[in-house]
């Protein structure tokens, strides 16, 4: 289950993303959002991409696939089965995007379009692909389609408007859309945040059985600690525009070694836990426009030295870990996050 | 089939059909067969010169006769014919070169975009009336030109319309995911952005159909738009002015503007009323 990280890190992965920056042109200067993103994602692996909001993990996975804002300034290089898509003509991107590398979006009912049906969108996203299509074939694939992502009647629901349909069959339609072609990419982008608990464990079950049967490779936006926890193979943490830790899940959870992931993984709040006051990591995000010199996060880190202030940390490798910290391999023992007094358990729940 | 039938006791209009909207709607479809069959409704010919000159309204000349001895009766009801189906094509070619103008300043926005809004900005800066009449009259009399220069004084206000409506649905969600999806620019334009954005232009049409209407009497009035012995209703008052007392020849085509205007502004309203419901009362 466990995927190893590649040696070479990621050379021959699906989707490779070096050293990307996206920054915003303001009337001080460039607001850098993304700072020099390294991810990788390989066949068959579901990657999750954890921050806080603005912490710049969308806005890092759009940018590689060109789907930055107008006034975002993107450099860095984005390569998918060895092709770089940094630079490519918009063209080639759109014939890329929706075939080989597909979206899911946060709200399923706005990212559906309201005056047309069901069928015609996903029936739409087939077209765009294959012109050759008949309609009644198309038709027929949009059916299969839909009972793929298991809902009731397809018949009578391709005829129906996204309003007519609940907020978990909404995402299933989306996911129909996403699969429509055959993608060996899909980019998840908080797919269940707009969900209630149990119909976002319906979907991440649906996403990973899907990812089985298609073969596909996942990225699973969140910020949903457990959501991660439960459904990704790999993990990267970002802070900051920047991949602070990145690990194997359970060595993740197990043993953090970026201080910024602990104070993460401490605030989940457990069921065992006796305090009345719930961890939270002290201060806030930095803003883009004043990022603190040195590491970005020293100014909230209970571990911060002087060299913390002044060198942004290059990344280290520690065991099958990559962290971002000085102190990556001499960070005391971790304990689950529960306290000195509590026992290890390890925090993979 | 163990459906419950609910019991609906009376016969119900459907939810867009207010009061307002259907005497708009009846009044507007009096005219419309009115344009469409003038000779069956119109008890005499609009240019025979049969009758009486200046005859008040009688049983046989239901409006009376003009200077020249035509039934006004019979001339409204052909001026119909003249206003109405310039009024559609007005408005309608001012809608298609509007909403196209602004569509595209809207999605597209940059240079293209800024040159088509301040290109608004300049036709709206003069008055609507002094505009259509200097390029009514430049290109010289006759219904055809009066139409033209109307498009070209009315369409700035739809792009303003629908550019802002694009503006808005441009940022939607479903745009993006499409975008995602790989849709190009013409496709995401057409069926993920225009669809959106009709009901706003579909009321002001409805209701600018009465100010055209108007605004036609008014250059036909002075002159630049219908040409003798056209019964156009602005000629025909204009006609009617120098006979102050035989009032009746300015009445009838007073009244047809009157009340074609108050329809389509009545099913306007009604429109607005079904579409935004928060706006009425």
């Amino acid at each position: 289950m466990t995927a190893p990280i590649a040696e070479a890190d990621g050379v021959d992965a699906l989707l490779r993303i070096r050293d990307l920056n996206v920054g915003f042109s303001g009337r001080n200067g460039t607001l850098p959002a993304v700072r020099g993103l390294d991810l990788h994602v390989s066949r068959g692996e579901v990657l999750g991409v954890v921050g806080e909001s603005g912490s710049g993990k969308s806005l890092g996975m759009l940018a590689s696939l060109g789907l930055q804002a107008r006034n975002a300034l993107v450099s860095g290089s984005v390569r998918f089965k060895g092709q770089e898509l940094i630079g490519r003509p918009r063209r080639e991107l759109r014939a890329l995007r929706g075939a080989q590398i597909s979206m899911i979006f946060q709200d399923p009912l706005s990212s559906l379009n309201p005056v047309m049906t069901v069928g015609d969108q996903i029936r739409e996203a087939l077209y765009l692909h294959n012109r050759q299509m008949t309609k009644q074939k198309a038709t027929q694939r949009v059916l299969d389609l839909l009972r793929l992502v298991a809902i009731p009647q397809p018949q009578g629901r391709i005829n129906q408007y996204p309003h007519e349909f609940s907020g978990g069959m909404r995402q299933r339609v989306m996911i129909a859309m996403a699969v429509a072609n055959d993608p060996e990419l899909l980019v998840a982008d908080e797919p269940t945040t707009a969900l209630d608990v149990t119909v976002q464990a319906q979907i991440m079950l649906m996403l990973r059985d899907l990812k089985d049967k298609l073969g596909l490779a996942l990225v699973l936006i969140t910020h949903d600690l457990g959501v991660v926890a439960g459904h990704a193979d790999r993990v990267a943490v970002i802070y900051a525009g920047r991949v602070v830790e990145e690990a194997a899940v359970r060595e993740l959870f197990a043993d953090p070694r970026h201080p910024y992931t602990r104070g993460l993984i401490a605030s989940i709040p457990k069921l065992t836990m006796s305090e009345d006051k719930l961890y939270s990591i002290p201060g806030a995000p930095p803003m883009l426009g004043a990022l603190p010199g040195g590491c970005a996060f020293h100014p909230r880190c209970a571990y911060a030295q002087d060299v913390c202030r002044k060198v942004e940390p290059p990344t280290h490798r520690v065991g099958t870990h990559k962290s971002a910290c000085h102190f990556a391999a001499s960070l005391p023992a971790w304990n689950g996050g529960l306290g000195a007094a509590a026992p290890e358990n390890g925090a993979n729940d | 089939m163990a459906l419950v039938q609910t019991t609906r006791t009376r016969f119900q209009l459907p939810d867009w059909a207010t009061p307002t909207f259907i005497v708009g709607g009846l009044v507007v479809l009096a005219w419309l067969a009115a344009t469409a069959f003038p000779y069956w409704l119109a008890p005499h010919d609009p240019l025979e010169l049969a009758g009486r000159r200046l005859q008040g309204p009688s049983a046989n000349y239901l409006l009376g006769t003009d200077a020249l001895g035509r039934d006004v009766f019979s001339r409204m009801i052909h001026g119909a014919r003249h206003s109405l189906p310039i009024a559609l094509i007005v408005v309608t070619s001012a809608v298609v070169i509007g909403a196209g103008a602004g569509a595209i300043a809207g999605y597209r926005g940059g240079l293209i975009g800024a040159a088509i809004m301040r290109l608004v900005d300049i036709t709206l800066s003069f008055p609507p009336m002094l505009l259509a009449m200097a390029v009514a009259a430049s290109l010289g009399p006759g219904l055809g030109n009066a139409g033209i220069a109307m498009v070209v004084v009315w369409w700035p206000v739809y792009a303003r319309l629908m550019r802002a409506q694009v503006l808005e649905v441009r940022e939607r969600e479903h745009v993006e995911a499409a975008v995602a999806a790989g849709a190009g620019h013409f496709r995401i334009l057409t069926k993920h952005i225009l669809p959106l954005c009709w009901t706003p232009i579909l009321i002001s049409a409805t209701m600018d159909i009465g100010q055209v209407i108007l605004l036609a009497a008014s250059l036909s009035f002075i002159g630049l738009g219908a040409t003798p012995p056209t019964p156009e209703w602005g000629a025909m008052i204009s006609d009617g002015a120098t006979y102050f007392y035989s009032w009746w020849i300015a009445f009838g085509p007073g009244m047809a503007i009157l009340t074609v205007v108050l329809g389509f502004n009545f099913i306007g309203d009604g429109l607005r009323d079904y579409f935004d419901p928060r706006s009425s009362k």
